[in-house]
Order: structure tokens, then C-alpha cells, then sequence
């Protein structure tokens, strides 16, 4: 694995100034730490996706099929016809350039071709060349190049160097979104055997597994009788989660991410310490494990295929709603995509019902499924929970808003209601204004790119949040960040270890279960990570040295 | 040549030959082709144009609900949305349609507009750190160039009505306000042509945007800023016979063109950029206006969780159905203690 620069090394290194040469000319530097490495065979044959070969990046040849350029300019003929955005989103944009500094990859490698404007050029150009008289005329002038080899390998890098955030669109005066256009640019790539290994082995996990880790239905179980049993130690109290029970009345999906990691795995601690807390009657799936969607970040269709088994297993269970956990693009494409994938009323399904609270989400009624966090505000302003929050004193947090369940859904004001309930006052504080809600910065590696070898772009790309991040833990003392997204858990506390080690990273309902009376309960000196609680650092230590 | 100097320098090239072409046809006995056939032709592509264009744009459909949201959503009744939330996030039509109005009256998403920055920090080990502050100027420019240029449209109604009617010479009244000039100097040209030279700077002065920038970017500022000057010129330094430009205008609207003797060639000039630019309108990115529209993250209300939106092509897809998973792993999911379909 390539060397990643340490942060002091890169951050001067960072230059806005575009190369001499115009961007036409310049070709992509494939250099270690900054791509994701090609899919490997089997998984585009698990899930008969065409042109299977080993790759390799540095090779010159990439094996495309002999008629790639025709597969592509078809593929980007049909998919013109099938999407009124990017009709649009090709033709109107001005190259104002109000995207430009939104982008975290750009404002973390100061490539040109990171500001999105010049990202959709990337596709733009072609599109010019092959579908407008002007450019098949006209030419470079006109903005229109050749599909070239070259043209490919830069869709390659660059396209996978955009996580589908949406800052840009949100700063767009016509709305034109990257997300769109590096979704379809990457249907493109996926049509001639080009995908990236990382996002590639976990959609075919899922797919024939159930979930991104290829968790085998038993090794699910296991997950996640054992962090039933961490929390019996810590706690004292029994969860008894249950696995593809019929007659459960709620299906409970959420992230791998949430029982495969720390710190990931506290969330999902706190989640049975809350189901349990209120009796709640839900079932896990071992078929459908996984909330989060990889097959998403490769084509709309593969996000289809994935998240099929969720329906599908609600109508085998006969539950009456589902609960969706924390997860930022999970949630993007259960709002935005999800029941339009299915494309008729979900009929097996009742409009979701708090069975606690007698809460109707009626903002739910076609979906069918309910989001954790709007579950649990319920839940407190209904008097249900009872916390204690002086448990969360050693907690000084800030909160990650997801860019997914920020731009793509409008989850913002839920998880603050959360916090401010299980944090004591004044523990809990806002990054700048221009950094978080719907002006949030990503995390840097979502969508499919929070592989291990291209470290140096992801922690590029994460400079952005982790700025602000830094900003408050040195103002304020801020140590750790929440978020309620499982992806921003699987690499937040890798950023952060990059960037400022001081911050940890939470889940909102790891803090929900920490803080978390309940009447029968063991006397509680640490959290759920075994820490100790505010006014039981000595009992900790003495502990420790009673270990030894 | 870089590319940035060809791009510029072809976008100049086009609009200066454009303004010959005008300048000399127009001194020749090809009046009436500059006069007369050429508005018309403008004209029919103009409308041809566009019309071709949204049908284009129509005819795909929009398979998914994708708004940008940029705000609280819809969700619990106790969760307070204030009116900024439900225009940036609009759960009902009524706010879709305040959210395109801000939008298209008044640039709410450049509005929102930041500018970020790595500045040196000594305190950051790193030794910099980004700042973002909001940065309203291009929201200016584009809003002053915007809505002077439509005054200046519909200002030139005058010349195509007879009498006036009177919201437009209420509205030539107010712009030519400020009387410091014989004639009076209408504040909206100059403020167009300020506007356009600001958005000309920035483009070849910001190295990012100069590094994206195309001829197709320069080629409408150069046209539009020589329609401006040509207009600016022959109302302040050459006086045209405006009598004999009414009379050609409403020949024009009419349907019965004439060409009056007299008009001075600036005319010409001024007349055929406008040409220019409405039939140029339909193929650039100049249909940004139109095509705002047709955004499908700001046009769609953010309903999707109880208004289901369909895809016309929506199409079955293979996905591993649940009996097929239960056959892989049925033995070690008895042994799991984990309920199966099937004992066996």
C-alpha cells in the first residue's frame, strides 16, 4: 500500500492553481494512494455483470472490449433517453463556477478536474462531440473531444474521486447535480467491465450473501448475539434480538457496518438497548442484513437488485413496517429511490404506527419505513425514555450531518433533538455554520471508495470536514463527533486518526443506549466502549490494576 | 496558443466579424436582408429553436424524485419547520413553487453562494486552514445583469407599440431617473454593461474559472456586451433617426417591413448581434433560463415517502429471492437456531 503523507506534508502541498496545460491535454496521474483498484473477476461474475478480466491500473492496456466505444456512446444515448436530468444537466450549465470550492476533493487535492464543473465536462465533451452538430463540427472549440482511451481512464479516476454528496447541486443556481451524472458515468464504465474492486466484492456479497461483509446468515447471528452479551456485561440487561421471526411486527435493517466494526457496533448496542428498553416487537433478517446499498454507487439498476430482498422479506416476515437504521446513503436511496424501485404501493405493508408512542408516521405512509432517529425523538418527546445524561458527560460532541441524509432527505433537526436529550447541557456543539446541514462537507469515502488504497485521496478528500472538526475540538474542546450514517463510522475514525486523533466517533443511538435507565440494571461505571463514566475514572483504574 | 487564448480569442473574433458583417452589409443595398430578412430568420429559429429544445428535454422522462433537499424535512408535527425549510425542502406543491420562484426571481442557490479558502494559520500544526465565508458577489453581478437586461427588453417595446403603453413608459421614466445627460441616461444599459464586464473579469481573472472556461462561455458575453455598447452608442454619441427605427420596428411587428432610408449603419450593427443572439439562444447554454425548469433537483416536491412517484421504466430486476438463499444455507441456519421455510 502506498505511503500517506503525513498531514503536515500534505496539507501545504495543496494548490488551487490549474496546470498550464488546458485540461484537454492533461491526463490523469495514476499514482498509488489516490484510485481504487480494478474489481476482481469474480465478483462481476457473481453478479453477471459483463466483461469480467483482471486488471490493473498501471498497465497501459486495460482490456476494454473491442466495440467499447460504441457500447459507451450507446449507453449514453439510452441513458439520455431514459433521464430528463442529464439531457438537462448536459445542456445548461454556464460554468459559473459556484460549484467549484464546494467540492472536498477539489478543495483537498486542488485538482482542477475536481471541481465539478470540470468533472461533468469530463462526460460533457463526449457528449458534445457525439450528440451535437456544434461539436461534431466544431470540435475542441466548441468543447467536444474524441472518446478516446484516455477519455475512459479519466472517467475512471475521476468519477470515483466524487462520493455523490450533492454540495454542488445545492450551490448550483440551476440545481445541476454531479451525483446524477457520476452515478450514470459510472453505469458507462460498469458497461465495459470498469469497476472498482472495493464497491464491486461488496455488492456481490450482498447480493449473494445479504449483506456488504458477506456475512454468512449464522456469522450475522453471531455478530450480533455477541453485542447482545456486551451489553448484558456492561449493563446487566438482557436483549434478546430476534432473526427472520414471522409475526414481528416491525423488520429491523440497518448498515453492516453497524455490527461488522467498532465503532460502528456500539450504535447497534444501543439500538437493542433501546428495543429492549420499550418492549419493542421487531425481528433482524439474515437475508435482507443489509441496509446500506453499494450496488447504488455502480448503477441504478444494481441498486435495484439489492434493495429488493427489503420489501421482499417484510411481505415473507409479515411485519407491518420497517425501522431503518442509521445510515447516511442507505437512507438516500430508501427516500429517494426506493419505493419507486418497487413502483406500486407497498399493499403488504400498514402505514408505520409507533407502537409505543400510538405516533402515526403519516410522512411515511407509501414507504412504509421509518427512520431511527425520527423513531426515537418520538419516543422522548412522548416521555418514554428515561436517560440519565450525566453518562454522556465524558462525550463533548459535535454533530456529522450525513451529506445523504442532509441533501438527499432533510434529517437535521431529529439526531439534535436525540443529543440534546442524552448529552448534559452545554456538552454539545455546532461546527461553523457553512459546514454542516445542508452546507455539510463528506466525509470523503463514501460511495463505494473507502477502500485501504487510496488512503491519501480519501484523507484529501476528508480535509474539509476534518477542518471544521478541528476547529471546535481546539475552540471548544469538542472529542468526539456523532453522525448517523454507518459508512461515516466505518471511516470517519480513520480520517480523524489522520487529521486529529483527539476526536472519536459516535453513533447517536450508541449515546441513546448509553444513557439509557433502566430500572433493573447493573451499576454503571463505564459506557458501552468499556470507558469510564465521569466520576469512576479511579474504579477504572483500579480495575485495571487489579487485572494486571 | 493555450487554451484559454484560443477560446477567448475566437469568442472575440466571432463577435468583432459579426459586427463587420453588419457594419459593411449594411452600407450596401443589403438593407433590407439586414433589416428585415434577417430579424425574421432570427426570429423563426428562435422560436423553432426552443420549442425543438424543450421537446428534446421533455420527451425523457424523470424516472426517479430527486430533489436537492436543503432543509428540514417533513417528519414529525412537532418538529418545527420554519419557512425557510419548507421553501428549500418543499413537501407541497405550493412550496415548489415558492422554492422556483426564489430561484428563478431571485438566484436563491447562488445566493447561498461561499467562497472557501486555504489560508495560513501558524496555530494549525498543519500551518493552514480552510475558511469559508459567504461571498454574494457573483449573485450580484448575475442578479444586476439579469434584471437590467430585461428592463432593456422590454424598454425597446416602445419601439414596437404605437401609442406606448403606459407601464412602459412609466418603467422608461424611472430608469432614465437620473438626469445628468442629454438624453437622459437610462441607469439599466449601464448597469448591464457593468455587469457584463464584471462577469468577463472574473472569468479571465480567476484562474479556475479561466481554466473551464469556453469560447461558448465568452462568445455570449462579448455578443451581448457588443449589443450593449452598439446601443449605448447610438442613443448617447450618433443619434440614430429614431423616427426611421420606430417606423422599421413596427414595419417588423407588423408584418409589413419597410426599410426606411437613413438609419445609420450602428443600427445595423445593434440590430444583428440582437439577431445573433436570439437565434444563437436555442443551441447554447444560454438555455439555462429555460432549462431551470426542467431541474428535476429543484422542480420535484420532496413527497417521496407518501406521494409514490413511478418510473415509466421501471423494469423487473434479478435480485437472489429468499428460497434460494434459505437452499444455500438451510443446514447451518437450523443449527443456528435462525427459523427456516423448509426443515430440509
Amino acid at each position: 500500500m502506498a505511503k500517506v503523507p503525513k498531514p503536515s506534508e500534505l496539507l501545504p502541498g495543496i494548490s488551487y492553481q490549474p496546470p498550464a496545460k488546458g485540461w484537454m491535454d492533461v491526463k490523469p496521474d495514476f499514482r498509488p494512494g489516490t484510485y481504487c483498484n480494478p474489481a476482481a473477476p469474480k465478483w462481476m461474475e457473481w453478479i453477471g455483470y459483463p466483461y469480467p478480466q483482471a486488471r490493473s491500473i498501471p498497465d497501459n492496456n486495460w482490456g476494454l472490449p473491442d466495440n467499447w466505444q460504441e457500447i459507451v456512446l450507446q449507453g449514453m444515448e439510452d441513458r439520455l433517453d431514459r433521464f430528463r436530468s442529464l439531457k438537462v444537466f448536459f445542456d445548461i450549465c454556464v460554468r459559473c463556477g459556484a460549484c467549484a470550492d464546494k467540492c472536498h476533493f477539489f478543495l483537498g487535492t486542488g485538482d482542477p478536474k475536481n471541481m465539478p464543473v470540470l468533472r461533468a465536462e469530463l462526460l460533457r465533451s463526449v457528449y458534445r462531440r457525439y450528440f451535437k452538430k456544434i461539436g461534431r463540427v466544431l470540435g475542441e472549440i466548441a468543447g467536444a473531444r474524441d472518446l478516446s482511451e484516455d477519455v475512459i481512464k479519466e472517467w475512471f479516476f475521476y468519477l470515483y474521486q466524487c462520493t455523490i454528496c450533492r454540495r454542488c447541486s445545492l450551490f448550483c443556481p440551476y440545481g445541476i447535480d454531479m451525483a446524477e451524472m457520476t452515478l450514470l458515468g459510472r453505469e458507462l464504465l460498469a458497461s465495459i467491465g470498469l469497476n472498482i474492486d472495493w464497491a464491486m466484492a461488496s455488492v456481490a456479497q450482498c447480493y449473494d450473501k445479504g449483506s456488504h461483509i458477506g456475512a454468512t446468515p449464522q456469522a450475522f447471528k453471531d455478530m450480533i448475539d455477541f453485542l447482545a452479551e456486551e451489553n448484558e456485561r456492561i449493563t446487566g440487561i438482557t436483549t434478546t434480538p430476534s432473526y427472520n421471526r414471522k409475526g414481528a411486527e416491525v423488520l429491523f435493517v440497518t448498515p453492516s457496518g453497524d455490527y461488522f466494526a467498532d465503532p460502528g457496533s456500539f450504535t447497534l448496542m444501543g439500538y437493542l438497548l433501546l428495543f429492549e428498553y420499550i418492549g419493542l416487537d421487531y425481528t433482524f433478517s439474515t437475508y435482507a442484513a443489509e441496509g446500506g446499498n453499494f450496488g447504488w454507487f455502480i448503477s441504478h439498476e444494481m441498486g435495484k437488485r439489492l434493495n429488493s430482498k427489503i420489501y421482499a422479506e417484510a411481505k415473507r416476515l409479515g411485519v407491518k413496517w420497517i425501522l431503518g437504521g442509521e445510515c447516511g446513503h442507505m437512507w438516500r436511496v430508501c427516500n429517494q429511490y426506493m419505493p419507486t424501485y418497487y413502483g406500486e404501493p407497498v399493499n403488504f405493508l400498514e402505514e408505520p404506527v409507533s407502537p409505543i408512542t400510538g405516533t402515526r408516521f403519516e410522512n411515511a405512509k407509501v414507504h412504509k419505513m421509518v427512520h431511527i432517529s425520527e423513531f426515537t425523538a418520538d419516543l422522548i418527546k412522548n416521555g418514554k425514555l428515561n436517560f440519565d445524561p450525566q453518562r454522556n458527560a465524558h462525550i463533548k460532541l459535535t454533530f456529522h450531518d450525513s451529506c445523504n441524509t442532509a441533501r438527499g432527505m432533510g434529517i437535521f433537526e431529529e439526531p439534535r433533538y436525540i443529543i440534546n436529550n442524552v448529552l448534559p447541557e452545554g456538552n454539545f456543539v455546532e461546527m461553523p455554520p457553512n459546514t454542516i446541514r445542508e452546507k455539510t462537507f463528506c466525509c470523503g469515502s463514501s460511495s463505494g471508495i473507502n477502500a485501504s488504497e487510496n488512503m491519501e485521496l480519501r484523507m484529501q478528500g476528508g480535509m474539509p470536514r476534518a477542518n471544521a472538526v478541528r476547529f471546535v475540538h481546539e475552540k471548544y474542546g469538542v472529542n468526539h463527533l456523532g453522525c448517523i450514517c454507518a459508512l461515516d463510522r466505518a471511516t470517519l475514525p480513520t480520517l480523524l486518526e489522520y487529521w486529529i486523533p483527539e476526536v472519536d466517533v459516535t453513533g447517536i443511538t450508541e449515546m441513546v443506549g448509553n444513557a439509557l435507565i433502566f430500572p433493573d440494571e447493573l451499576e454503571r461505571t463505564t459506557d458501552l466502549r468499556d470507558r469510564p463514566l465521569v466520576g469512576f475514572e479511579e474504579a477504572a483504574e483500579e480495575d485495571a490494576e487489579e487485572g494486571e | 496558443m493555450d487554451f484559454f487564448k484560443r477560446h477567448f480569442l475566437v469568442a472575440l473574433a466571432a463577435v468583432l466579424g459579426l459586427v463587420a458583417v453588419a457594419y459593411v452589409g449594411s452600407q450596401t443595398k443589403l438593407q433590407i436582408l439586414f433589416g428585415v430578412a434577417v430579424p425574421y430568420l432570427a426570429a423563426l429559429i428562435f422560436v423553432e429553436g426552443l420549442v425543438y429544445r424543450l421537446i428534446v428535454w421533455a420527451r425523457s422522462p424523470v424516472p426517479f424524485r430527486i430533489p436537492t433537499t436543503a432543509g428540514q424535512n417533513r417528519t414529525l408535527p412537532w418538529i418545527k419547520r420554519s419557512l425557510d425549510d419548507k421553501l428549500d425542502n418543499p413537501d407541497t406543491f405550493k412550496y415548489l413553487l415558492g422554492r422556483m420562484a426564489l430561484e428563478v426571481l431571485a438566484f436563491r442557490s447562488l445566493f447561498r453562494n461561499l467562497r472557501t479558502e486555504l489560508r495560513k494559520d501558524p496555530d494549525n500544526p498543519e500551518g493552514a486552514r480552510l475558511i469559508h465565508w459567504s461571498y454574494k458577489w457573483l449573485w450580484l453581478g448575475a442578479i444586476a445583469f439579469h434584471y437590467a437586461f430585461l428592463v432593456v427588453l422590454l424598454r425597446h417595446l416602445r419601439f414596437f407599440t404605437e401609442p406606448v403603453p403606459m407601464p412602459i413608459q412609466l418603467m422608461e421614466h424611472a430608469d432614465g431617473f437620473f438626469q445628468f445627460f442629454v438624453p437622459a441616461v437610462y441607469l439599466s444599459g449601464i448597469v448591464m454593461v457593468v455587469a457584463l464586464f464584471y462577469l468577463l473579469a472574473r472569468r479571465i481573472t480567476n484562474p479556475s474559472l479561466r481554466y473551464i472556461s469556453l469560447a461558448a462561455d465568452y462568445f455570449p458575453l462579448f455578443l451581448i456586451l457588443g449589443i450593449g455598447i452598439s446601443g449605448i452608442l447610438m442613443r448617447y454619441v450618433y443619434k440614430v433617426d429614431i423616427v426611421a427605427v420606430k417606423q422599421l420596428a413596427l414595419g417588423l411587428v407588423t408584418l409589413h417591413p419597410v426599410v426606411p432610408p437613413g438609419i445609420a449603419p450602428i443600427f445595423y450593427v445593434h440590430l444583428f448581434l440582437v439577431c445573433v443572439l436570439f437565434a444563437y439562444f436555442p443551441f447554447s447554454k444560454l438555455m439555462h433560463a429555460p432549462g431551470v425548469f426542467f431541474s428535476p433537483s429543484r422542480n420535484m416536491v420532496a413527497n417521496n415517502r407518501w406521494v409514490l412517484h413511478v418510473n415509466p421504466w421501471n423494469y423487473p430486476v434479478k435480485f437472489t429471492p429468499y428460497l434460494q438463499y434459505e437452499d444455500k444455507f438451510r443446514e447451518a441456519m437450523i443449527e443456528a437456531d435462525i427459523p427456516v421455510e423448509k426443515e430440509s
